[in-house]
């Protein structure tokens, strides 16, 4: 079983600047990590291959060249390799471009039985990307999925929905996306981090996934950002300092009943 | 694509064991506030086997129903949802397609986009006309909270989006509204070994479901224990609220992952969101910061959630909540969980 897991380089929470002109994303190579659910769904796919016989686990990013860390810290924690997508025709790429390269990459990978991705990334924050690859693939998709049990031919979830929880089951190949709930990321091991060091990465390209540039990029992306603005953060904000008198709970229940909310 | 064959704006119902979501009546409104804007039809289609009270969405502002019934659509499949809209999109071509980004919307929205080869936009929080090329503005937090952005899809047919939950009001009810309703059935195998529906089990912790709640009181670390956190699921309860947790908290046990707001967890957007003991860590920030009303009680005056809120309590937790509650049971005419009726809509 050939299990690929998509990892996405993020900013490092605390870290992230925008060009206020072109609404493009600044990124520094300091403080970039692993897309935070991306180690859980790499673990998901580590627990399988500790589970199962013949499984072998594939990172797969696309970024700058600088998301190579990325791989490898992927296989530092356990996975068997991976391949980076990386060349200008990919930047500006929204969640359909993004989809169609590392789509077209699963498919050159060739007989990837599970994909596991994130739910969602921590700076685009769509969400999008998961089900998109599996629509270009033709594969069903679950989303949301905090628990999944893999046979043969297929898996079982329980995904994380509304007041409740659905279990479903999909024939493999699939596209599994995870939230946190699912386990807790392992670390990478001395033997992994030396296996990393000595790992060759492949780069891919356009050319190499056979795809033009007009399909990737800003070109191959519907959409457009046409203004990033900061939110109105701050609120004014009614202090109150609680002592022994209730007051400070009265005035809560007036400032709630002028709102019509208790 | 040539993007003047498309015309109106089409919202993306749901339902729920037959019955209308209230998330519907939020769409709807949105979606008559733009049909009005470029002066266009408004059309809302809804998939399910067998859903009760059509007319109601005619009542809420559509102008047009499109019922996609089948036994395969009865409950929510990506595959068979995905499939049935990207036909019913390519049939009836509105310009707009909008649907609410719960984990429904998220999941079907992006495969429908991917099928019709089209741009998506996220977890909108704001929707409107560009007066001069009569296109959609779409905006929408990103990067934890800390940035809005406003994406356009120029080129490409329908422009869709999904919506975040309970950033609009519901539609405004109107029984001299009229309006045509259609049922499609497009013969999707009713059972299918690719995709099958299980079973549905209700979370037993979530009295009130966390998405769907008007009231969320959430705690943090400042409980100190798991029996402190129960003075928080108390509140709730008073307040038929849902119950939130930050992320420490959940690390810790003392509620479940599906109670976690904020980045790594769930994003909220309540009436009332009261933070109890929780520091307002940016990561917290980005899964409640667009509530209507937010009251934050930490013990702390310097404490970042307290720039989010408008109206703060300094305060101990152990203090505050017992004399609240107390309060909340005296106060006749509250609404309160037992008089809940005159919640109703
Ligand atoms: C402020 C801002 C707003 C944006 N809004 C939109 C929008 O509304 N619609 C839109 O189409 N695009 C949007 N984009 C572009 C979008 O962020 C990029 O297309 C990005 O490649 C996908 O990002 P995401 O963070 O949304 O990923 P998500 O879809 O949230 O990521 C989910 C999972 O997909 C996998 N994944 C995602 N990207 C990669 C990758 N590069 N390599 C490997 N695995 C990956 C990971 O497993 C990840 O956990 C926006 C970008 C910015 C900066
Ligand atoms: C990638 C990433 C993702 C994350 N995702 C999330 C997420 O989804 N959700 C989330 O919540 N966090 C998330 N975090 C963690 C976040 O950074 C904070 O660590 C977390 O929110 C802190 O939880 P807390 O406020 O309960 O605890 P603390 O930060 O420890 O705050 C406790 C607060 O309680 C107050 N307090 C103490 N005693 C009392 C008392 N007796 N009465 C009243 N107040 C009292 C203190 O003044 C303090 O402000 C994430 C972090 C990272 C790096």
């Amino acid at each position: 079983m050939r299990i690929a897991v998509l990892i996405k380089q993020v900013p490092g929470t605390d870290n992230v600047k925008m060009d206020p002109e072109t609404g493009v994303m600044i990124r520094t190579n300091k403080g970039n990590i692993i897309n935070p659910l991306d180690e859980n769904a790499l673990e998901e796919a580590l627990r399988i291959k500790r589970s199962r016989e013949d499984v072998q686990v594939l990172a797969v990013s696309m970024g700058p060249e600088s998301a190579m860390k990325a791989i490898k810290e992927a296989v530092a924690m356990g996975a068997d390799g991976g391949v980076l997508l990386s060349g200008r025709a990919f930047a500006g790429s929204d969640t359909i471009a993004t989809a169609r390269a590392l789509a077209a990459a699963i498919s050159k990978l060739g007989d990837v039985n599970l994909v596991l991705c994130g739910e969602r990334a921590t700076d685009g924050e769509t969400g999008q990307t998961g089900p998109m690859i599996a629509a270009t693939l033709g594969i069903p998709v679950q989303t949301y999925v905090q628990r999944l049990e893999v046979a043969d031919d297929a898996v079982k979830v329980e995904r994380v929905v509304e007041g409740g929880f659905e279990q479903v089951k999909v024939q493999l190949p699939a596209l599994i996306t995870v939230v946190k709930g699912i386990n807790e990321p392992g670390f990478p091991t001395l033997t992994g981090k030396v296996r990393a060091r000595d790992a060759v990465v492949p780069v891919w390209g356009a050319d190499d996934l056979g795809l033009s540039p007009e399909e990737l990029g800003l070109k191959g992306s519907p959409t457009r950002v046409v203004k990033i603005f900061s939110p109105k953060l701050s609120r004014s904000t009614l202090l109150h300092r609680q002592d022994n008198t209730g007051r400070a709970v009265n005035e809560l229940l007036k400032f709630l009943a002028d709102r019509d909310i208790v | 694509m040539d993007i003047q064959n498309y015309k109106g704006v089409m919202v993306l119902g749901e339902q729920k064991d037959g019955h209308i979501r209230p998330v519907t009546f939020e769409l709807l409104n949105r979606g008559r506030d733009l049909a009005d804007k470029l002066g266009v039809e408004l059309s809302c289609s809804i998939l399910g086997n067998e859903i009760e009270d059509l007319t109601e969405i005619i009542y809420r502002g559509a102008d047009k129903v499109f019922h996609v019934a089948g036994p395969a659509l009865a409950g929510f499949l990506p595959g068979p949802y995905a499939r049935a809209l990207v036909r019913l999109v390519q049939e009836e071509r509105p310009e707009i397609f909008i649907a609410a980004a719960t984990t429904t919307g998220r999941t079907v929205m992006p495969l429908v986009a991917a099928g019709l080869k089209t741009g998506l936009t996220a977890d909108c929080t704001l929707l409107d006309i560009d007066d001069k090329e009569k296109i959609l503005l779409q905006t929408r937090p990103a990067i934890g909270g800390n940035i809005m952005a406003t994406i356009k899809t120029p080129f490409t047919r329908p422009q869709m989006a999904t919506v975040r939950p309970r950033s609009a009001r519901p539609a405004h009810r109107d029984e001299s509204r009229t309006g045509l309703i259609s049922v499609k059935n497009y013969g999707d195998s009713p059972v299918s070994a690719v995709e099958r529906f299980l079973a549905y089990v209700p979370d037993a912790t979530q009295e009130v479901s966390i998405e769907d709640a008007d009231i969320i009181v959430a705690g943090g670390k400042g409980l100190k224990t798991r029996d402190g956190f129960k003075l928080v699921e108390e509140l709730a309860r008073l307040l038929g609220a849902g119950v939130g947790a930050s992320r420490d908290v959940v690390d810790l046990g003392w509620a479940s992952y599906p109670h976690q707001i904020g980045l790594s967890g769930k994003t909220v957007s309540p009436k009332l969101y009261i933070a109890v003991g929780i520091s307002g860590k940016v990561q917290h920030l980005a899964g409640m910061q667009t509530s209507e009303t937010i009251v934050a009680i930490n013990r702390d005056p310097e404490a970042q959630i307290f720039q989010v809120a408008d109206f703060g309590i300094v305060g101990d937790a152990f203090e505050v909540l017992p004399e609240l509650m107390g309060a909340l049971k005296n106060a006749p005419g509250r609404r309160l969980r037992e008089g809940s009726e005159d919640n109703a809509l």
